[in-house]
């Protein structure tokens, strides 16, 4: 069962991209991937204005995950709360996990040649620290839920 | 070791406060202040990072060595470039006076050390970017209230309903106000907004007016003939406070909404509705003046307008309305001190001041200076030396073709920046500034409800071979013999030099990166204590500005209809994007992977038809085919058919910038002409008067052979 969620507000994000370098920055990355994505729909007259609706979008961290599995050296690992990250030191960079997942979310860093992708900034997590999209959004429009079970 | 930096952030001119955290000399992570900004920060803010390793940068003092604008250049240390330039500024000064040389930089809180270098020097002549920014609101604002623009503050969180006239506060983002947009909305407050297209702030609208360009003071006067003709003011204010009103209501009379709808293309029944809400709101209705309204030929009366609607929602110093900033004297403080030195008593080379009385003195008006430069006749001197403190006249201004033309007339060109500005390539000198994390500023005063001192300090050791702007001049103000002006050696005594007498010191600002001289907001002043709070001669909001009658200038325009395009034309226009700052931040690598080029918003039946489909290549060229630029279409119904928009800073031409090297289309490069039309009354350059010719480039590939 995953533990966490992030969750846009539509209504207070102004598609400013700036979650998309947040992630960046933390995590170091150069110029190429992004590991997570603001997008929105074509603009649609609603009442006389031009509205959209903004999605954001980075890992889904399935709760049964077709990238762990593929890793041929158990790099990919899945948490106990949820979170599928990957461990840069046992990581080849093969990307056989881009090519498992359904929407190919995890990308090569060209500095280092290893896989990456969004693991809601776990070491921010393990501190009770929020993912850097979340913490510096621009609108506070991204939110990390914290799930519970009823 | 981990460290925290309070700073400022640099990456555009809104100055967020940030925090910033910094490992062995790296900065690993930059947040806003989570004392003012709850952590958030846009994406210019984090790619500060990627500033700072950015190697397309200058990383030591160059001299030209080829001709301007040739590319070639002589890597020099600090000291010969400081000594090459205080010859020059020496020679010049003797052989044609102090005055004939002009600094320009950007305005904001650190344009006291520009100002003081310069008129130390001998030269009346500072000037800043805002020609081509704020003036115009500027202006309308001193000739109304009798203060500038930042004479009052928009309350925007407890206000009902926010009108913005083309203010795109989500492009021209300022994260603060944005956010309390937002918490007004989501408090149920309402939003309306006027463009010539649909913008991220205007997706966000309950109510939308797409009207035609150069058609705002047309929608702005309705409504004041609206709320005149329902009695929805404020009687009793305007009475104490406000001359002249009965010749507003006389000069409104024949601007009805019907009339406007038709003019701006839009019904009738919408502004009826819109005012009926205003009605409902009252007083608790911000009409926001304008920012950038260097724009049409009418904008200064569009924002005079703007100005005079919201005396009529009677929001002045009022909550959810507008506020008069508190500051030092409020809290019962003594204020900072900043480097200061007396104008000389010298005519202004722009004309500000005793050719044009009108005008605010301080900073004049940048683009007057190429009257100087074109004619020895009508000027008292000639330029000879120009100064562009991260400033660039060419991305800036109109036509850099014909500037360069004007500036081949100096003597001197000196650029001092971060980054390679077009201005800069093109100079006899780059003085290479760190960046905002590399550097210490002076301390600053933040006026307010909550009025601060904020500081930025250095977060990292300078990377290159850069310096920071207070040694810089310091260094030059040595050379120059006017050090007595800048009475610091070190940025510790120039701090402590500010907080004299204050109580302070600069170690008060390590807990949280400012210091609030209140603990509570100042509240607003009383209904009675307004009365010396406008600055004009009469002391009230003045409709008829004496200021502008004896300029010869009506201080109520008539309407004029803008010029509609001829066939095959479009009117160019400019904006924003919430990743990029005009041209600053282009070749950042970061940004440039988010926006690498900008694309052409053209309407899809106007673009139907030219044959024009979304995201086809497109020739753009100027009225009178002196420039050409290719861009790619982005077709939409949201915008108006008879403009073309462009986000602004891009087509660089600076080799060293690979990244945005002849990336996207240059909007100034296309405005023939435009260097001259200026505002008469509001003083800054109509940038959206100019006209391009729109056709699908050949350029687009018709088959494709591989082998």
């Amino acid at each position: 069962m995953n533990k966490y969620l992030i969750h846009l507000n539509s209504k207070r994000c102004i598609g400013c991209h700036a979650c998309e370098v947040h992630c960046k920055i933390n995590k170091n990355l150069p110029v190429g991937p992004i590991l997570c994505e603001i997008s929105h729909k074509p603009l649609k007259s609603v009442k006389g204005v031009p509205k959209t609706e903004f999605s954001f979008r980075s890992c889904y961290h399935c709760d049964d995950p077709f990238c762990v599995p593929v890793c041929p050296v158990g790099a990919m690992i899945k948490r106990a709360d949820g979170i599928v990250y990957v461990d840069q030191e046992k990581c080849i960079g093969c990307m056989a996990c881009a090519g498992a997942c359904p929407w190919t979310i995890p990308q090569l860093n060209p500095q280092t040649n290893k896989a990456i992708k969004c693991d809601y900034c776990l070491e921010r997590v393990d501190q009770g620290l929020k993912p850097a999209c979340v913490t510096k959004c621009t609108t506070h429009a991204l939110k990390f839920l914290c799930l519970t079970e009823i | 070791m981990k460290k925290t930096v309070y700073s400022i952030c640099g990456m555009c001119t809104v100055r967020c406060p940030i925090r910033v955290e910094v490992e062995n000399n790296r900065v690993s992570w930059i947040e806003g202040n989570p004392h003012l900004m709850d952590h958030a920060l846009c994406a210019r803010g984090s790619a500060g990072v990627a500033l700072l390793d950015d190697d397309e940068r200058p990383q030591q003092p160059l001299i030209r060595d080829g001709g301007r604008g040739a590319g070639r250049w002589r890597q020099v240390s600090w000291p010969t470039a400081y000594d090459y330039i205080t010859e020059k500024l020496k020679k010049i000064k003797k052989e044609y006076g102090p005055e004939s040389v002009v600094l320009s930089s950007r305005g904001g809180p650190w344009q006291s050390m520009y100002k003081t270098f310069i008129h130390a020097y001998g030269s009346p002549n500072y000037t800043n970017h805002d020609c081509t920014c704020g003036r115009n609101t500027h202006h309308a604002s001193m000739s109304l209230n009798g203060v500038g623009r930042k004479g009052f503050a928009y309350d925007i969180k407890n206000t009902r309903h926010l009108v913005l006239f083309g203010r795109n506060y989500f492009a021209s983002l300022q994260i603060a106000q944005g956010n309390q947009i937002l918490d007004m909305l989501d408090n149920g407050g309402r939003l309306t907004y006027v463009d010539v297209r649909q913008t991220m702030t205007g997706v966000k609208a309950d109510r939308f007016f797409l009207v035609r360009p150069g058609t705002d003071y047309a929608l702005a006067l309705a409504v004041i003939h609206e709320v005149i003709k329902r009695n929805l003011y404020p009687k009793d204010f305007i009475d104490k406070y406000v001359s002249d009103f009965d010749e507003l209501c006389a000069f409104a009379e024949e601007y009805t909404p019907a009339w406007a709808a038709k003019e701006c293309g839009i019904k009738e029944k919408a502004i009826m509705a819109f005012v009926d809400e205003l009605a409902e709101d009252m007083p608790k209705v911000i009409f926001h003046p304008g920012w950038n309204l260097s724009r049409y030929k009418d904008s200064f009366y569009v924002s005079r307008a703007l100005h005079i609607l919201n005396v009529l929602m009677g929001n002045i110093e009022t909550e959810g309305g507008l506020f008069i900033p508190k500051g030092p004297g409020d809290c019962g403080k003594k204020g900072i001190r900043i480097l200061d030195c007396p104008k000389p008593d010298i005519k202004r080379g722009d004309g500000v001041g005793w050719k044009y009385t009108h005008f605010d003195k301080g900073p004049g008006l940048a683009h007057l200076f190429f009257e100087a430069m074109r004619s020895k006749s009508e000027n008292p001197y000639p330029i000879k030396a120009w100064i562009a403190m991260r400033h660039d006249p060419f991305c800036g201004m109109p036509e850099p073709q014909r500037q360069k033309l004007l500036f081949d007339r100096c003597d001197l060109l000196v650029s001092i920046d971060t980054q390679y500005s077009e201005f800069g390539w093109y100079s006899d000198v780059i003085l290479p500034e760190s960046s905002y994390l590399e550097r210490d500023n002076p301390i600053c005063l933040q006026k307010g409800a909550k009025p601060r001192l904020i500081v930025r300090r250095k977060a990292v050791e300078p990377k290159y071979d850069t310096k920071p702007s207070w040694e810089i001049f310091k260094q030059l103000a040595d050379r120059l013999d006017i050090s007595e002006y800048f009475p610091y050696n070190t940025i510790e005594d120039l701090y402590a030099w500010q907080l004299e007498g204050t109580g302070y010191t600069i170690r008060d600002f390590e807990e949280k990166g400012f210091i609030d001289l209140c603990d509570e907001p100042i509240p607003l002043y009383e209904a009675d204590r307004l009365k010396d709070q406008f600055k004009t001669p009469s002391g009230k909001i003045e409709i008829i500005s004496k200021r502008l009658t004896d300029a010869g200038l009506p201080s109520l325009k008539p309407y004029e209809a803008p010029d509609k395009p001829v066939r095959g034309m479009f009117r160019l226009l400019y904006g924003r994007s919430a990743v990029h700052t005009h041209g600053h931040t282009i070749n950042n690598p970061l940004l440039e992977e988010l926006m690498p080029a900008n694309t052409l918003w053209i309407n899809k039946r106007a673009a139907a038809k030219l044959g024009i489909k979304d995201g086809d290549l497109l020739d753009v060229t100027a009225s009178d085919a002196s420039y050409s630029g290719t861009i790619h279409a982005y077709v939409t119904e949201f915008i108006h058919p008879e403009a073309v928009y462009t986000v602004h800073g891009f087509g660089r031409q600076i080799p060293l910038q690979t990244r945005s090297y002849h990336a996207g289309l240059s909007d100034q490069k296309l405005m023939s002409g435009k260097l001259d039309d200026w505002d008469k009354a509001g003083g800054a350059i109509n940038l959206c008067e100019a006209f391009v010719f729109v056709q699908r480039s050949m350029r687009n590939p018709k088959r494709r052979i591989e082998l």
